[in-house]
């Protein structure tokens, strides 16, 4: 615990918009810092929610504790809506309350003395949750990185994705796509040379694709689209992005059953173990939730909002290209990666914040690769996704 | 199944970790046995399930939750980590009263299972932990888990390098502390699981002083404490002294029938300090933060409704009727001349078979009874002889296992 630095970077972020806040009281701070889902949810969705609280009133509806790894119609439902034609199946999936408490809970299988590699800018809680379980050294400050890391550089030169043939074997090596913060979607071509690298190396690939459903090309949504994935690959999701759970708290890890340790057992034996003890289910009336979202009514409804966000990202994305600026990402996800050579990605986040109330995310905040960058969310009402890009092009008109 | 093996290495902690877990092994047991009766009338008094309805007026505000994440105004996205602000108030107004307990030291969570683990989290694998014997398994699991343990020795039924502490009769199920040895972290739990029995204010005063004096921890699980009858403390903070060495950890489990709903928050007070003096709730604070996002809204407002004072009420009067039915097994097996212990505090019933092994009474329970019950050692060695019956069951389903074990026993 004494090796993490300073505060997570969201609740930071909170932080640092709560004191504008109080500078500016009359400021209409915009925010599009922290990836929260903002648009309501689908009526389907919470009259399914509705309707198991209710029920949980009568003694026939009355339900106690849950299997840990999940109601058995969700996982199903889970297993034939995202994984049909990729041959698996309800008992591979692990339903949980979302990927965050997920991440940790691989972490703690894991334990200590695995290595691991992140790409570099990535989602904090990878590296965080590495630091806590002991995996790591000391953080560098020079650097910006923690020791015993390796850290996969992702930039526009290489495309966003990592160069293979510079990346030392690691035990576990952490992969987000369509990926936070950058935007960018892995191709079939390069996921293919990942799983082979995994393959080569003998490394198990924690594959994070929480936001599948915001691919508009033909990008993989899936990591076992690719062929021998199972043998390499768990695969991390979550509902908060697609039905605006965030707050909900609903997600699922795919552990196939051809996933061996060294030793030949079953990595999906030992992930159970860990759901058994450290666990104790998601929540019932968010599970209902998640079976109402999986209805072709709220598949439907799901697309709906996914789209309204996808469009948020598109007058983003145009702004700052009128503006003239390199923007990355946007495409195949909720979240626009802006490039501000040599600046400070703070100092950006900062100037942006003072000058335009808007709450934006610095990219050095995902790992030092980040700097340089900012990720703008796409989540948000219209009108203020509208309204803070007017204040763009004010600002840097 | 033929596969190609990774070059990981599985986690020496999980090999350490002893086959199946207590709860699933039984589960397994139970549906043998219906299929090899498919006609009996299986009754479970095993795992510690509720089983009644949540009150209307609880489920009502989740279901109105629910529905206003479908409008403008009622939508939330991700909430504190910590916990909804007025559900953190209200839990220090009402449960700790008049005790100092700020909303800023309560954590809310998604149950003690998972708050078990994430304090394990943070303390980390260089910590020694005591255990009572008997005790609920996941104080040991997760400190296998997170490695702070040695192997299990299958002799003794123990893991090396925890200490375990007896509760026995003889010793009124309350560790003798001149012989405990001194540990990091003391994990308590009062009204006890399995046990029932529920420390009284003299012992947890010695508790207090005796992690005072060694400089540990206390983790104290108080997930039953809305089941004390007489005056047994409902809190640890009711020590004083206490908030320099403890944690509190609770449930809506056992209180409102949220077993599935998952809601639960774990008392860090700001005076609990690490040997450098780091104060230990900041540490909690960034685990949740990283490793966690929060107990589900739709549940927290659940919560929120338990304490109101018309949830208080109805959420009370299920917890007795369980502790109605925890009567009734007791006196049951009083009647047949057996040992009983718990009952009164908890909704457990702790039963003595001298000179047996538990696993065979329960299985004798299950073949000639129908009834799961859980063999006394799988929460240690020191339950072997023990059997624990819980008091979660409808009504009818409690009446008829006391004639069934009337039948048997007498």
């Amino acid at each position: 615990m004494a090796k993490l630095q300073a505060g997570y970077l969201f609740p930071e972020i909170a932080r640092r918009r709560s004191a504008h806040m109080l500078k500016y009281p009359d400021g209409q701070v915009i925010s599009l810092g922290i990836g929260d889902t903002t648009e309501p949810i689908p009526e389907v969705i919470t009259f399914g929610m509705a309707k198991k609280a209710h029920a949980l009133s009568t003694l026939e509806g009355y339900s106690g504790y849950g299997a840990e790894q999940g109601e058995k119609q969700l996982r199903a439902a889970i297993a034939s809506t995202y994984y049909g034609d990729l041959s698996l199946e309800e008992s591979d999936i692990f339903v949980s309350d979302g990927a965050k408490s997920d991440i940790s809970r691989l972490q703690v299988m894991f334990g200590s003395n695995v290595t691991m590699a992140v790409q570099d800018p990535s989602y904090p809680a990878y590296v965080d949750s590495s630091v806590i379980l002991g995996q790591t050294g000391q953080f560098q400050k020079d650097v910006e990185k923690y020791r015993k890391i390796e850290y996969m550089k992702c930039n526009p030169e290489n495309g966003f994705f990592p160069d293979l043939s510079t990346v030392s074997r690691t035990d576990i090596i952490f992969f987000c796509s369509p990926n936070n913060p950058t935007g960018n979607a892995a191709t079939r071509e390069q996921l293919t040379r990942l799983v082979q690298f995994a393959k080569d190396n003998g490394s198990i690939l924690v594959y994070d694709s929480a936001y599948a459903m915001y691919i508009s090309d033909d990008s993989p949504r899936s990591i076992f689209e690719i062929p021998g994935a199972k043998e390499v690959a768990i695969e991390v999701s979550s509902f908060s992005k697609y039905a605006g759970f965030t707050g909900v708290r609903l997600g699922w890890t795919v552990v196939p059953k051809e996933l061996l340790y060294s030793d030949g057992f079953p990595v999906a034996k030992d992930f159970n173990r860990i759901v058994c003890t450290t666990f104790n289910g998601a929540s019932n009336i968010s599970q209902a939730g998640g079976l109402a979202c999986l209805s072709p009514e709220g598949l439907e409804a799901m697309h709906k909002v996914v789209g309204f966000y996808q469009e948020n990202t598109n007058i983003i994305m145009e702004t700052f290209t009128s503006l003239g600026f390199s923007v990355y990402g946007g495409k195949n996800a909720p979240y626009v990666w802006v490039h501000f050579p040599g600046q400070s990605s703070w100092d950006v986040f900062s100037e942006i914040l003072e000058k335009t109330h808007v709450v934006t995310t610095p990219g050095s905040g995902f790992g030092p690769a980040g700097d340089g960058f900012i990720r703008v969310s796409a989540f948000g009402h219209r009108g203020n996704v509208l309204e803070a890009c007017k204040r763009f092009k004010q600002l840097y008109k | 199944m033929a596969g190609v093996c990774t070059r990981v290495t599985r986690n020496l902690n999980m090999e350490k970790l002893r086959n199946g877990y207590l709860f699933p092994e039984i589960a397994m047991r139970e549906l043998e046995h219906m299929k090899k009766y498919p006609t009996a009338k299986v009754i479970s008094l095993g795992i510690g399930d509720t089983t009644e309805p949540i009150p209307d007026v609880v489920t009502s505000s989740m279901a109105n939750h629910a529905r206003r994440l479908s409008t403008v105004e009622g939508y939330r996205g991700y909430g504190a980590e910590q916990g909804n602000k007025a559900l953190r108030k209200a839990i220090a107004e009402t449960l700790y009263g008049d005790l100092p307990i700020k909303d800023t030291e309560i954590f809310v969570s998604d149950g003690s299972q998972c708050d078990i683990s994430r304090l394990q989290l943070l303390l980390g694998s260089n910590v020694t932990i005591a255990v009572q014997d008997p005790t609920f398994p996941a104080y040991i699991d997760s400190s296998v888990i997170i490695g702070q343990t040695g192997d299990f020795q299958d002799e003794t039924g123990k893991y090396q390098n925890i200490e375990y502490m007896p509760c026995r009769p003889q010793n009124n199920f309350f560790p003798d502390l001149t012989t405990t040895a001194t540990t990091d972290v003391i994990f308590i739990c009062s009204p006890n699981n399995p046990t029932g029995h529920a420390a009284s204010r003299k012992q947890l005063e010695q508790l207090v002083e005796f992690a005072r004096a060694n400089g540990s921890i206390i983790i104290f699980d108080s997930a039953y404490a809305a089941y004390v009858t007489d005056d047994s403390p409902r809190s640890i903070f009711e020590i004083p002294g206490a908030r320099e060495v403890a944690i509190e950890i609770s449930s809506f489990s056992k209180f409102a029938g949220f077993t599935g709903v998952r809601l639960g928050w774990t008392v860090v007070p700001d005076e609990l300090l690490f040997s450098n003096g780091f104060p230990v709730i900041k540490d909690f604070n960034r685990i949740v933060c990283t490793c966690f996002n929060g107990a589900s809204s739709v549940a927290q407002a659940g919560g929120l409704a338990c304490l109101s004072s018309d949830g208080l009420m109805a959420v009370q009067s299920v917890v007795d009727y369980y502790k109605e039915n925890a009567k009734i097994l007791g006196d049951t097996f009083t009647s047949l001349g057996l040992d009983v212990y718990g009952g009164i505090n908890a909704p457990y019933a702790w039963v003595h078979f001298p000179g047996m092994k538990s696993w065979d009474v329960f299985t004798e329970l299950l073949e000639k009874t129908h009834i799961i019950t859980v063999p006394g050692c799988g929460f240690g060695p020191g339950g072997e002889e023990h059997i624990r019956v819980s008091a979660f069951g409808h009504r009818e389903c409690i009446l008829e296992a006391s004639r069934r074990l009337k039948s048997l026993l007498s």
